[in-house]
């Protein structure tokens, strides 16, 4: 690789060749402010338009400026970042940005967490100087997610993530010059487009433009009506992620700070997903196992492989694009759904509440999970399995709210019986977590043997498209792991062709797994967040006594009270769903 | 193969078929067959003539008449007078406006001496949907002569020694543009022709395509040879339709005639040539934006490098050329390198065609020498300025050039004198003004036409743009303030500075050098608030002067909206608060007591 | 159409269809080849001119003699149909009364090739429009 000589700011640096302008400076210590560039190393996802040209820097003998994010060094080149020039044009362009903008940041679901305006302070920019029209679209409200559109930027690193890295394809720029602005197809709104409301837009979203539906009004009504017992479940991601909202470094793990705010806020009782993503390992394993055997008799009517079904942006991914393969995909509800369903039948009975006045909270690093919560089939007689699903952000709010300092709290434990998880529901809340934990309970049930290990380290990594052989004792079972949909499609695409090798694949929405969820705390573009929780999600499932999911008391006792056995009739009204063809 | 004693060649480019060329056309057919003389006289639709303004054009030859603004219905009388009793209708000849007298032959129009046509040669001379004429005007033989004669190299050599550059407004050599494709190593490139010509005024790429389609496919071809390509792609916009019909038939032609397609000449080269169609936004003229727009993604340009010669369409490396320079190709490889670069000035070789436009005499398409000056193109080859008023400024470049004043009337006129007047070449408008036309209403005007056609990708274009308009608003609207101008000139060097593409780079480019040159008019708009062209209404002020008036009431009769009262034989006046500048008083008083201010 | 194979069969199809336009090239410099103008009103036309003219353009092309042969109207001289205007290049306009296939064949092969006057010629007595 040749190297590249070149000087910034006066300082000189030596890079390889193709290294842009902003990676040269950055390495010898120049922050060269960015707005729409983005990048997650390792993960493969960049978005670098040059649109913003808030990076421009001056480059002696080019006749105008260049945009650091993608200009690559050249030799001898001679740069200054902050010459008078530079200068006046990065501000000049924020202040054009500004102009355009709404000003209500003092209200703004982004206020504080804006790269515009955190911009904007970074330069220093009180006053602006180019005043004018300001665009104006309407606002697009859907059961996830609400666009405000005039405060769209044209970062385009929304439409990055929902063609390049999700293949989705909902969101791209439309309109010219001033009007325009990043939508659907036809302007249509996002419910009536594909959009799976994987949320990775929002996730990356500079300004307040896109941002989640918020329901954390109607949490607050519900647990302040006397007649309504409210009971929230929380997902495994959360816990590796909420501390972030409260100035925690990335990583920190906070389940029993969660637990006892959830307590504070007035909830009736404090349960885990992770109790359902047990109990969706002994339905989903128990499917896998059923199907694997089957296929190995040579039952031409059983296919293979079987797809995990928990995250719902997949699922109304492979409903619009996929309609064909909709027998593929498991049949077991996302272990929200199925905590939901528990919860208003066999928990209600139980503490002899009503359906109708339990209301079920979930807590979510996801968008797609309110969608999911509001899909027809999960509600029995209009009433809904899970009333609200708020995502860890929206839960930060809530704790604000019930003014309680996070930080002090005191480690609280969930509550029971719905509140008992092991290590293997905990790893849900990563790329390769769901795989591995069904692989722990269908190892030993096929085999009739103990586990000889419990961490399958060969499932486990960042890597977009992963595979691996777990041999079953003899039996060499080919799974395949895939996060990021544009990932997802890539096998789909194989098994359509026949070519997939696959028994099991576990699919993901969004990168990295639900770590890396659309309504987590906002990474702004750092990747290092991401492998933080997801270490932290490790973590927790090796300080558990129990790690493999059929060892979950509680969940022996909810098959002997209640269900009967894994795939049985009442675990299959209760437990499983059936997919739509949406194309 | 029949031969024949006349041939009347009736144009048919856009401009003269909306005036009805066709029928001219049919008429002539029709009289020729009831004179039993369709043997004897061929009647031909050609290309554009260039003189526009006189259209539609009919030339008999051999005698080389000139026909201006013939009706269908004239066809009988220059059937009888001139083809049987070989006497010209007069009353359709071009009349010299200065001597006054009739001009025959348009070899005497001053429209035509100063003209060099090599991008036009065919234009108005063959039947563009018969490749026979074109062959019998050495057409192809350039493309044979390279592939069975001449390495790539050696053709890219001529290319670069003839001093060609890009036509499309960028100016880039030709040669060097090849040979840098030629370089990038690849399984598959294309070539790629750029006819998606955008400039308000501008049509000399349609009227090329119109003309003699074949002159760009067979440049095509030969640029395929020259970089290693076997397609080609023409992007053309969708509102060019005769263009795009001329371009299918002389595209199958060409196929059916082993001069597209597999083995050309039994030279082993393949080289097949395809339509894509543009939507006709501005910014698909940038070559990343026409690449986008080519692949199905939405027309936007990418920062560059990568350059198209290294990762173009598909990802390949591609050519781009416009139309015009493409259609310079043939000749350069069949005259010489040396006989082209005799042609101009020292850095800008060869030709340019330019579309004359605005307020001057002949409106039209001309191909003049680089170096000719502007005096000559307005003064003798346009016929000088419309109604005898005085000129002003002419506009260069379209919308991301400048106003070249007065003083630049004998500027050759190349690459880089444009660029060191403060405007471009750009793909040849030239709008003429006049001292009627405001120069801040002209920079609203263009900066209008960007706002309209930036792509809003990047900041400086879909925001800064927005507020230079605003800012010549408020100026043309009369709410203008001295910090104004300050600030017009402030946002426009960083929109150049800052933009993504050549149209953000260049958009501020009217403002610019109209500040430059009319600072004047500017100061007038902001601190006396007066517009001195008389152009922006909302700066004029109409009252009445109570000396001249006489009370004949036709303007209080006259007046739109009731502004003017006054009692019968005495002085009537404008009530300010309601008048609304239309100017009707003014034009009905027929004693000059309308005062205009 | 057969498909043209080589750069030899291009330039062979050239040659051919070039003098379909050679009329047009030719108009582009009018002064620098020889012009013949045949009277063609009626009376020109009753006397044959229309053979005359069909017979020149022929014979003109055949011997490769590059020429605008144009009709024009009534030259007034009746009593001499068919008429012909030739002008060589440099020279004035030279009018042969009663041309007919002989007469013009003498006229091809004496003044224009040798540039030898040859009997018949008319005196003018009028300029044609075009040198108003």
């Amino acid at each position: 690789m040749e190297m590249i000589n070149l000087t910034i700011d006066h300082k000189p640096v030596v890079v390889r060749q193709g290294t842009t302008i902003l990676k040269a400076a950055s390495s010898i210590g120049i922050d060269i402010p960015t707005l729409c560039y983005m990048k997650l190393d390792d993960m493969n996802i960049e978005n670098k338009p040059g649109g913003c040209r808030v990076c421009v820097v001056e480059v002696k003998g080019r006749r105008n400026l260049a945009p650091a994010c993608c200009t690559e060094a050249t030799e001898g080149m001679e740069i200054n970042t902050h010459s008078i020039r530079a200068i006046n044009a990065r501000r000049t362009v924020v202040e054009l940005i500004l102009s355009d903008h709404p000003a209500d940041c003092l209200i703004c679901a982004k206020s504080g967490n804006c790269d515009l305006q955190n911009m904007a302070n970074h330069l220093g920019i009180r006053k602006i100087h180019y005043q004018g029209e300001q665009s104006s679209y309407r606002e697009d409200t859907s059961p996830a997610i609400i666009r405000e559109i005039n405060k769209c930027i044209m970062c385009r690193r929304c439409e990055t993530m929902c063609n390049d890295v999700q293949t989705v394809g909902v969101l791209s720029a439309v309109n010219r010059g001033f009007q325009a602005v990043v939508a659907p197809a036809f302007e249509m709104n996002l419910d009536h487009s594909v959009c799976t409301y994987c949320g990775q837009c929002v996730a990356v979203c500079p300004t307040g433009a896109l941002t989640e539906a918020d329901e954390t009004g109607a949490v607050i009504r519900a647990l302040s009506d006397p007649t309504k017992t409210v009971i929230v479940q929380t997902a495994p991601a959360v816990r590796a992620a909420l501390g972030e909202e409260f100035g925690m470094p990335a990583g920190t793990l906070v389940t029993g700070k969660m637990v006892a705010a959830l307590r504070r806020l007035g909830f009736d009782y404090v349960f885990d997903t992770d109790f359902a993503a047990d109990l969706t390992i002994l339905e989903e394993g128990t499917e896998l196992l059923s199907r694997l055997s089957a296929f190995m008799e040579g039952d031409p009517n059983v296919k293979l492989p079987i797809l995990t079904s928990c995250c719902p942006a997949w699922v109304k991914f492979f409903e619009h694009h996929f309609p064909e393969l909709k027998d593929i995909p498991s049949t077991a509800r996302s272990p929200q759904q199925m905590f939901g369903s528990i919860a208003k039948t066999y928990f209600a009975d139980k503490i002899g509440v009503k359906r109708e006045n339990l209301v079920v909270v979930s807590i979510m690093p996801c968008l797609a999970k309110k969608y999911e919560s509001s899909r027809p089939e999960f509600s029995v007689n209009g009433n809904p399995d899970v009333d609200f699903a708020l995502s860890t952000r929206e839960l930060a709010h809530l704790i604000n709210l019930g003014n309680v300092d996070f930080n002090s709290l005191p480690n609280d434990e969930f509550d029971q019986p719905l509140g008992e998880s092991t290590g293997a529901a905990v790893i849900f809340g990563t790329t390769g977590g769901v795989i591995e934990a069904a692989v722990r309970t269908a190892y030993e049930v096929f085999t009739g043997k103990p586990l000889p290990r419990v961490d399958f380290e060969e499932l486990r990594g960042m890597d977009g498209l992963r595979k691996a052989t777990i041999d079953f004792n003899g039996t060499p079972i080919n799974i395949g792991i895939a996060h990021g949909l544009g990932n997802a499609r890539k096998l789909l695409e194989d098994i359509q062709a026949g070519n997939s090798e696959f028994h099991a694949i576990e699919i993901m929405s969004c990168p990295g797994g639900c770590i890396g969820g659309g309504g987590q705390p906002y990474h702004h573009g750092d990747a290092e967040i991401l492998k933080k929780r997801q270490r932290a999600i490790y973590s927790e499932d090796k300080n558990k006594t129990i790690r493999k999911s059929h060892e979950n008391p509680y969940i022996t006792k909810l098959y002997e009270e209640f269900l009967g056995a894994p795939m049985s009739e009442k675990a299959h009204h209760l437990l499983h769903t059936k997919y739509f063809d949406r194309s | 193969m029949a031969e024949y004693n006349m041939h009347i060649l009736v144009c048919g480019g856009t401009g003269c078929k909306a005036s009805q060329s066709e029928l001219i056309k049919t008429n002539f057919t029709d009289k020729l067959n009831e004179y039993g003389l369709t043997d004897e006289i061929q009647v031909i639709l050609t290309g554009c003539f260039g003189f526009c303004e006189k259209g539609p054009i009919v030339k008999i030859l051999p005698d080389n008449t000139f026909y201006t603004q013939v009706t269908p219905e004239d066809v009988a009388e220059i059937v009888d007078e001139h083809l049987i009793k070989g006497r010209k209708v007069e009353r359709l000849l071009f009349i010299d406006p200065e001597t006054k007298e009739t001009v025959g032959d348009s070899k005497g129009m001053d429209f035509y001496k100063k003209q060099i046509r090599i991008a036009l040669r065919n234009c108005g001379f063959i039947n563009p949907e018969n490749i026979e004429e074109y062959i019998g005007r050495d057409g192809y033989a350039a493309l044979g002569t390279c592939l069975s004669e001449k390495s790539p190299e050696e053709v890219i050599k001529m290319i670069k020694d003839s001093g060609l550059r890009g036509r499309g407004g960028g100016g880039f050599p030709t040669g060097l543009k090849w040979e840098l494709t030629r370089k990038s190593v690849s399984n598959q490139k294309y070539v790629v022709c750029n006819a998606d010509e955008g400039d308000p005024g501008a049509f000399m790429d349609r009227s090329i395509l119109e003309g003699d389609p074949h002159s760009v496919l067979e440049a095509m071809a030969i640029c395929g040879y020259c970089i290693g390509a076997d397609n080609g792609l023409v992007y053309i916009r969708a509102e060019y339709p005769l263009a795009i019909e001329r371009l299918k038939i002389a595209i199958n032609q060409a196929r059916e005639y082993g001069l597209l397609g597999d083995d050309i000449l039994g030279t082993g080269f393949n080289f097949d040539v395809e339509i894509r169609y543009g939507a006709g936004a501005f910014v698909c003229g940038e070559e990343t934006a026409l690449i986008h727009s080519m692949e199905g993604k939405r027309g936007e340009p990418t920062v560059k490098p990568p350059f198209p010669a290294e990762k173009g369409y598909n990802g390949k490396p591609t050519n781009v050329n416009n139309v015009e320079t493409f259609a310079n190709i043939p000749v350069i490889i069949n005259k010489g390198a040396e006989w082209f670069a005799s042609i101009g000035t020292e850095k800008s070789k060869g030709t340019k065609v330019f579309a004359l436009a605005g307020k001057i005499n002949n409106v039209g398409l001309i191909e003049v020498p680089m170096g000719i000056t502007l005096r000559e193109i307005i003064y003798d080859i346009g016929g000088g300025i419309k109604d005898g008023r005085e000129f002003k400024a002419v506009q260069t470049g379209g919308p991301s050039g400048g106003c070249l004043t007065k003083s630049f009337l004998d500027t050759p006129i190349d690459y880089d004198n444009l660029v060191a007047a403060g405007s471009m070449m750009g793909s040849g408008g030239m709008i003429v003004l006049d001292d009627s036309d405001c120069m801040v209403a002209i920079a609203k005007f263009y900066l209008e036409f960007t706002l309209d056609e930036s792509c809003g990708k990047c900041t400086p274009c879909r925001i800064g743009n927005k507020r230079l308009h605003e800012i010549l608003e408020k100026i043309t609207g009369g709410n203008g303030e001295l910090e104004d101008l300050n600030r017009l000139r402030m946002l426009s060097n960083v929109i150049k500075d800052t933009s993504l593409c050549g149209l953000g780079q260049t958009s501020p480019n009217p403002v610019l050098s109209t500040l430059d040159n009319f600072y004047d008019e500017y100061l007038a708009h902001v601190t006396t608030h007066k517009c001195l062209a008389g152009q922006c209404k909302a700066l004029m002020h109409y009252s009445i002067d109570a000396e001249r008036c006489t009370g004949c009431t036709l303007c209080f009769r006259n007046c739109p909206v009731g502004a003017i009262s006054g009692e019968k034989r005495s002085p009537h006046y404008i009530d300010q608060s309601l008048c609304i500048k239309c100017g009707v008083c003014a034009a009905k008083c027929k004693f000059d007591a309308v005062l205009i201010a | 159409m057969n498909k043209i194979k080589s750069l030899a069969d291009l330039k062979k199809l050239q040659s051919e269809v070039q003098s379909k336009i050679k009329l047009r090239e030719n108009g582009d410099n009018p002064e620098n080849l020889i012009q013949i103008k045949v009277s063609m009103a009626t009376c020109g036309i009753a006397s044959g001119a229309k053979d005359t003219m069909n017979y020149l353009i022929e014979e003109l092309d055949q011997q490769g003699i590059d020429a605008i042969v144009t009709q024009t109207g009534c030259m007034g001289y009746c009593y001499a149909e068919p008429t012909i205007e030739l002008t060589v290049p440099g020279q004035p306009p030279v009018v042969y009364g009663f041309v007919n296939k002989t007469k013009a064949l003498e006229i091809i092969e004496k003044h224009i090739k040798l540039n030898e006057m040859v009997d018949g010629i008319i005196p003018v007595a009028y300029s044609t429009i075009d040198n108003h």
